[in-house]
């Protein structure tokens, strides 16, 4: 078994990538899009009045050409085709697909969650229409789009903008890739095979696989597979306790052999942690492992973000919340107008992108992927989430785009607006951010783990309020001791970044850190087993040896390869051939041979004993009843010579008989 | 270890269905139904003959492990109330997500019609419909749920209604199937049952229409709406009545699409309060509904019907067509009886019936001959004039898909629970005799045993798994994605690897005292005993007798050699006669020509012969004496196979 961290990825948005090799085959864990890394592209063409600063980066320094997409660099180290299974762990995870499925000789089987399957199509959905906007708008002759810094010439880039483009060894430029088409995007969506929570499916007779609920957005998934090496939990960011999707199955993941631990949200909050962690561990936190105080914190944020919106509202300002985080969103859309309505604030919130209608529909019809709250809503028969009620109160407004009929015919301001993209370079956010970015009542609501600088470039300067949050994004470190515990693995796989956190002396498995781009071997974690029926087995010539202690049978049947497991079951031909052992051993005794011969109806005597060519000892028995034959006898090897069948076999039996045999 | 399955309902009959099994030490009843035809007590399983339920503190639920409740009629969820709240059973309860959502609704309906329309004492109460469904745990489909350590299960789609599922359980390596009601052909809004290929030890199938084999549903569909068309085309009014959930919905979405399609503007109406909030649920359910449906809901949610609006009491005598879904079905009483008072007496007007109707109701009465006066007590009759259509299609799998389902399956027994006993008594024959495996039809408080599934587990060696999938020629590879049942649909298959040849049986059981048991390939276990192998080999140098032969062909053997070679290649056609020059190899059968004066091999040496004679050396180990054999005995018979080719070998020497 091997394994290998293809990238740690970044957060919420880009989740990591590994590859695991098992049982002979390539499981690829995810294929994400960096799209932090669009923050170095202008979002709009700059004219030449923009004055660069000798120090401090300016709009002109970004790349001013038709947007690329970074994918995971390591993984175009990998032949495509060698790639037997990809498992895709959230809808963030799905973004990069269409760049594998589109690969000649691609041919891995992709596993996924109906509901991640269904987001990650809309967000892909999107990207693909927002990118075509741009081009839209921009155009994609030379002439309409003044190209100051052409894609060949990155060297001439701002070092702080060559790293993001490079990478920190200079060699991510593999890694950008022209988006793919809407025909790359409904291929690769038609070759997913999609799953529900604790389904299991079989790859190749050999692999169980089984998506988990990570409890980190509607449709994010562990993987628990099992296989004739060992069973392996796949742990992704996971977040116990959700106020939308359903919460973090762990029970699931007990009692495998191996844990694959790929968490890295840990990476952003590290600094938060202090000494407080080695004093938590033990029972006090295994008891709050999924307890409120991290839900709470959720909604004291979510709380405060809509406070802050209120706020901008009543002074005339309007909120831009550009979050693609579908969880956050949902829940924002309800708070939000409850504050509004609290605070008797009538202000319309528009909901505008290309897939905004299909998204809020979807929502509403999946009960079965949510948490415990709102799966209490379907069975009170009321609508999982408030955006129904909102929209048929006319409160909530959703739009495909900015500059669609109906949005221009509605638009009014001050008004809360949520669209995407996060990075703030495609799609609505960019006329929107445009137009109130001097507006110092206004409010623009970002995520953590953007560049914010960076992003917030090509719209300098900004009077406009600008509000950045965090959100959980995956497990405390301090509850990653207690969970081991209760899911008991003998192995765990931690990255490399979490050594301080996991290399105690009181954790009861061996535990092994991994870095990125290292292969790193497991060696084998259960022996294989094969099931033999009862009835099968009880059928079977068992035979004591000389070896008392030790009896052996021969197998009979087929053996049947299914389910990860082998089991024989009771051969469909019945075999109609008298049963001889095949296998024998020792060196038969003359006299019992002899004996054995008489027994059987045949008399012989023994020649002398003469040595061959290769000095080997050679007994000689001369048979000249019922028939005339010959044995010969070596240590290794008897001839029987014969010239009739009956007599052939009846000597080969006696022989066989006194020999040790099965 | 044995699979015992206690049927304590729908055992020959219609009507609370009730199956206790109990698999290696796991008790598990599925459904928990109420019988409508009776109001005393037999309208209950009779719980008290539940096993160790009996004499306990702790009763019913020590002494089962979970219930399993398959879709929301009342014949299968009817009694759950009644089991948890007043009997006391604590244990998990499993049932799909539209069923928790939707059965509280069917058993609120029936205590209401219960206590108020018939002045019953309640059974149970609305808090005990709230509490015991609070205990209720929602299953996805195809989801593995691990009830305890030992008990697996998980939910099929089984057609019938929203949320109806057949479900699968597994204790050990013993495994069944209860279907539940199911339906194998897909209507206006569900899909047809889906299942896997599993390995089961037992089917418990319903059996409604255990000799009817139907035809297609469009067509009897489309009767429906030519009869509703020429209706509300000569002005007349349409009754529809019906139970809120189920088939309201699909002749509804069946109305929605004709009336587009047609470009209809008369009103249809639903009852007030019935279907409309049942509807907000089936909004929120898309994914358990049809494929068509579910692909279309974005845009347009096939439960926002267009042309529905809610019916008031003073809309019964305004003139005009309209269609009116009322409840309840059968026309036992409330609204759709006072309807049916009202538009009955007119000719133009047109009552639909459900298929299936309880005797004692107004629809039973209509169903059975064509009575022009329905007396409703000694004073009261309603003159029957209007149109009666009866609906002829049914939620329910017909023979044809029980018998499909089963040969899919291929369990190793099958009982038949929820039918009629004489058409139960024919399918089971057929089971039997076509299918050949063995079938049951309990009645009511009958056990049947049959035995469980045991394995011996062992561990398998690398070399003797290595060997075994080594790819060869022979080597099958046997998906579950079946060709032989084109109407059964099996998404999820199950891509599995059967090895038939003869290195399975290169594997060697091995037990050793004190060890688990072991597999190992045959060349291990002699390291394993630190011994050498012994091979028997046969040998025999056979004269072939060649008239006229002389000295020179005798000298130039492989001239002959190659002359067998061609007669040996046709008796074995499968190719595996393989010409080395020097010699001739079939498997491990080896033949040379011997030119030795003395070869210890031969047996009947005749010098006299020897002029006439072509010795050939033959080796060959046990495993391929018949081949050895027969080869010997083609050597033998040579003369005469020689003169019969004669004219075909000296063309070709
Ligand atoms: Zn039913
Ligand atoms: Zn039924
Ligand atoms: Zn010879």
């Amino acid at each position: 078994m091997k394994f290998t961290c293809l990238s740690k990825g970044g957060g919420f948005n880009f989740p990591s990538c590994h590859i695991l090799h098992i049982c002979g085959f390539r499981i690829l864990f995810d294929a994400p899009l960096d799209l932090s890394a669009l923050t170095i592209f202008s979002p709009v063409p700059v004219g030449p009045d923009g004055l660069s600063g000798e120090e401090a980066l300016c709009c002109r320094d970004l790349v001013h050409a038709e947007p690329c997409y970074k994918t995971v660099k390591n993984l175009h180290l990998w032949d495509a085709s060698f790639i037997d299974v990809v498992l895709i762990s959230s809808p963030m995870g799905m973004l990069g697909l269409p760049f594998l499925t589109r690969m000649k000789g691609f041919s891995a089987k992709i596993y996924v969650t109906e509901a991640t399957a269904r987001l990650g199509e809309l967000m892909m959905k999107d990207l693909v229409s927002v990118h075509m906007e741009f081009r839209q708008f921009y155009g994609d002759e030379e002439s309409a789009f003044p190209q100051r810094m052409k894609w060949e010439e990155l060297d001439q880039l701002p070092s702080r903008l060559k790293e993001i483009a490079l990478g920190k060894d200079g060699e991510e430029l593999g890694a950008w890739m022209t988006l793919y088409s809407a025909a790359d995007l409904k291929d690769c969506v038609q070759k997913v095979r999609t799953l529900k929570y604790g389904e299991e499916t079989c790859y190749n007779g050999t692999l169980v696989i089984k998506a988990v609920s990570s409890g980190l957005e509607i449709g994010a998934c562990n993987w628990a597979i099992n296989s004739p090496k060992g069973d392996i939990a796949f742990i992704s960011n996971s977040i116990f306790l959700s106020g939308h999707s359903m919460d973090f199955d762990y029970h699931a993941l007990e009692g495998n052999d191996l844990i694959l631990y790929s968490d890295f949200s840990f990476v952003h909050t590290m600094d938060d942690l202090d000494s407080e962690f080695n004093s938590a561990s033990g029972t006090d936190s295994l008891r709050s492992l999924a307890s409120a105080d991290g839900i709470l914190e959720e909604r004291g944020k979510l709380a405060f973000v809509c406070s802050c919106a209120v706020d901008a509202v009543k002074t005339g300002g309007s909120v831009l919340i550009p979050i693609d985080r579908l969880g956050v969103v949902l829940q924002l859309l309800e708070e939000i107008s409850a504050s509004l309505d609290s605070s008797n604030l009538k202000v319309p919130i528009y909901f505008i992108s290309s897939v905004s209608e299909e998204l809020l529909a979807f929502t509403n019809v999946i009960p079965e992927w949510l948490c415990r709250e709102r799966q209490e809503k379907l069975f009170s028969g009321k609508a999982l989430f408030g955006h129904v009620e909102l929209m048929k109160e006319k409160k909530l407004h959703v739009f495909p785009a900015v500059y669609s009929t109906e949005s221009l015919m509605n638009w009014q301001e001050p008004c809360i607006v949520f669209c995407p993209d996060w990075s703030l370079r495609l799609g609505p956010v960019v006329h929107l951010l445009r137009r109130w970015c001097g507006d110092q009542n206004s409010l623009l609501v970002l995520e953590n783990g953007i560049d914010t600088e960076l992003a917030l470039l090509p719209f300098k300067p900004i009077a406009m309020k600008v509000l950045q949050c965090s959100f959980l994004s995956g497990i405390n470190l301090r509850k990653v001791q207690p969970l081991l515990e209760i899911l008991q693995p003998k192995v765990v796989l931690f990255p490399e970044d979490l050594k301080q956190v996991s290399s105690g002396e009181s954790m009861p498995f061996s535990v092994l850190h991994y870095s990125e781009n290292e292969t790193l071997l497991i060696s084998s974690l259960k022996s294989s087993e094969v099931e033999l029926p009862m009835e099968l087995a009880t059928q079977f010539h068992f035979k004591k040896l000389k070896q008392e202690h030790i009896s052996v049978a021969r197998l009979k049947g087929e053996l049947l390869v299914g389910n990860g497991k082998y089991q024989l079951i009771s051969g469909s031909k019945q075999a109609d051939q008298k049963c001889r052992p095949v296998l024998c051993w020792g060196s038969p005794d003359i006299e019992t041979l002899l004996a054995a011969l008489s027994q059987r109806g045949i008399k012989g005597t023994v020649g002398g004993g003469t040595m061959d060519s290769k000095f080997e000892n050679v007994s000689v028995v001369h048979v000249h009843e019922p028939n005339r034959a010959c044995i010969e006898i070596r240590v290794t090897t008897s001839v029987v010579t014969a010239a009739d069948e009956d007599l052939a076999s009846q000597i080969s039996d006696a022989i066989c008989s006194v020999l040790a045999s099965t | 270890m044995a699979i015992d399955c206690l049927v304590l309902g729908a055992g020959q009959e219609v009507g609370k269905s009730c199956v206790v099994v109990s698999i290696n030490g796991k008790r598990i009843m599925f459904d928990c139904g109420m019988h409508m035809g009776y109001l005393d007590h037999r309208r209950y399983p009779d719980f008290s003959l539940i096993p160790n339920s009996q004499g306990r503190s702790s009763g019913f639920d020590d002494a089962i492990d979970c219930i399993i409740i398959t879709h929301f009629h009342l014949d299968h969820v009817g009694a759950l109330p009644y089991f948890t709240e007043v009997c006391g059973y604590r244990g998990p309860i499993y049932m799909t997500y539209p069923t928790k959502a939707l059965a509280p609704l069917m058993l609120e309906d029936y205590r209401k019609v219960m206590v108020e329309r018939r002045g019953e004492e309640e059974q149970f109460t609305s808090d005990h419909i709230v509490e015991c469904m609070r205990k209720v745990i929602a299953v996805d489909l195809k989801q593995t749920v691990q009830v305890d350590k030992d008990l697996q299960i998980r939910a099929y789609y089984a057609g019938h209604v929203i949320g109806a599922a057949m479900f699968y359980a597994k204790v050990g390596d013993s495994a069944i199937l209860y279907t539940g009601d199911y339906n194998m052909t897909p209507d206006r809004h569900l899909g047809a049952a889906q299942i896997d290929r599993l390995h089961l030890d037992l089917v418990i199938s319903e059996s409604t229409y255990a000799t009817t084999i139907r035809d297609s549903k469009y067509a009897r569909e489309r009767e429906f709406l030519q009869a509703v068309h020429k209706c509300i085309s000569g002005r007349g009014k349409v009754l529809i009545p019906t139970f809120a959930l189920g088939r309201a919905q699909e002749l509804c979405i069946l109305l929605e699409d004709y009336w587009e399609r047609m470009n209809l503007k008369v009103p249809i109406y639903f009852s007030a309060g019935l279907t409309i909030q049942a509807n907000m649920y089936y909004k929120m359910l898309i994914s358990w509904t049809s494929q068509k449906i579910k692909e279309t809901y974005s845009t347009h949610n096939a439960f926002d019907f267009k042309h529905v609006k809610n019916f008031e009491r003073s809309m019964i005598d305004v003139p005009g067509p309209c269609v009116l879904f009322a409840t309840p079905g059968m026309i036992s009483g409330g609204f759709s009886l006072e309807v049916f008072k009202h538009w009955a007496p007119s000719g133009m007007n047109l009552v639909t019936l459900p298929g299936y109707c309880v005797a004692g109701t107004i629809g039973h009465k209509l169903m059975s001959g064509k009575p022009t006066k329905i007396e409703l007590d000694k004073d009261t009759h309603i003159d029957v004039r209007c149109q009666i259509h009866q609906l002829s299609f049914s939620p329910h799998t017909d023979a044809k898909g029980i018998m499909d389902l089963v040969k899919f399956l291929s369990p190793k027994h099958v009982i038949l629970v929820h039918g009629e006993k004489p058409k139960m008594a024919s399918l089971k024959g057929r089971i039997q005799s076509e299918l050949g495996i063995q079938c049951y039809d309990p009645a009511n408080y009958e056990t049947v045993s049959i035995p469980s599934t045991n394995y011996v587990k062992a561990v398998a060696s690398d070399a003797f798994v290595r060997s075994c999938l080594n790819p060869n020629f022979k080597f099958l590879k046997s998906s579950t994605e079946d060709e032989h049942n084109s109407s059964f649909k099996s998404r999820n298959c199950m891509p599995r690897l059967q090895v038939i040849d003869e290195r399975v049986l290169e594997g060697i059981l091995v037990l050793e005292k004190s060890q688990k048991a072991k597999v190992v390939h045959q060349e291990e276990l002699l390291l394993m005993l630190g011994e050498k192998k012994h091979t028997v080999q046969h040998a025999y140098c056979c004269p072939v007798h060649i008239a006229n032969l002389d000295s020179t062909d005798h000298i130039d053997g492989c001239l002959w050699l190659r002359l067998f070679s061609t007669i040996l290649s046709d008796e074995f056609p499968e190719g595996n006669v393989q010409d080395f020059g020097g010699h001739i190899q079939v498997e491990s059968f080896h033949m040379s020509i011997c030119l030795k004066d003395s070869c210890p091999y031969r047996i009947d040496d005749n010098p006299q012969n020897r002029s006439e004679c072509l010795n050939c050396c033959c080796t060959w180990s046990v495993e391929d004496e018949k081949i050895a054999w027969k080869i010997i005995s083609i050597l033998k018979n040579f003369q005469l196979e020689f003169n019969k080719r004669s004219t075909w070998s000296t063309r070709h020497i």
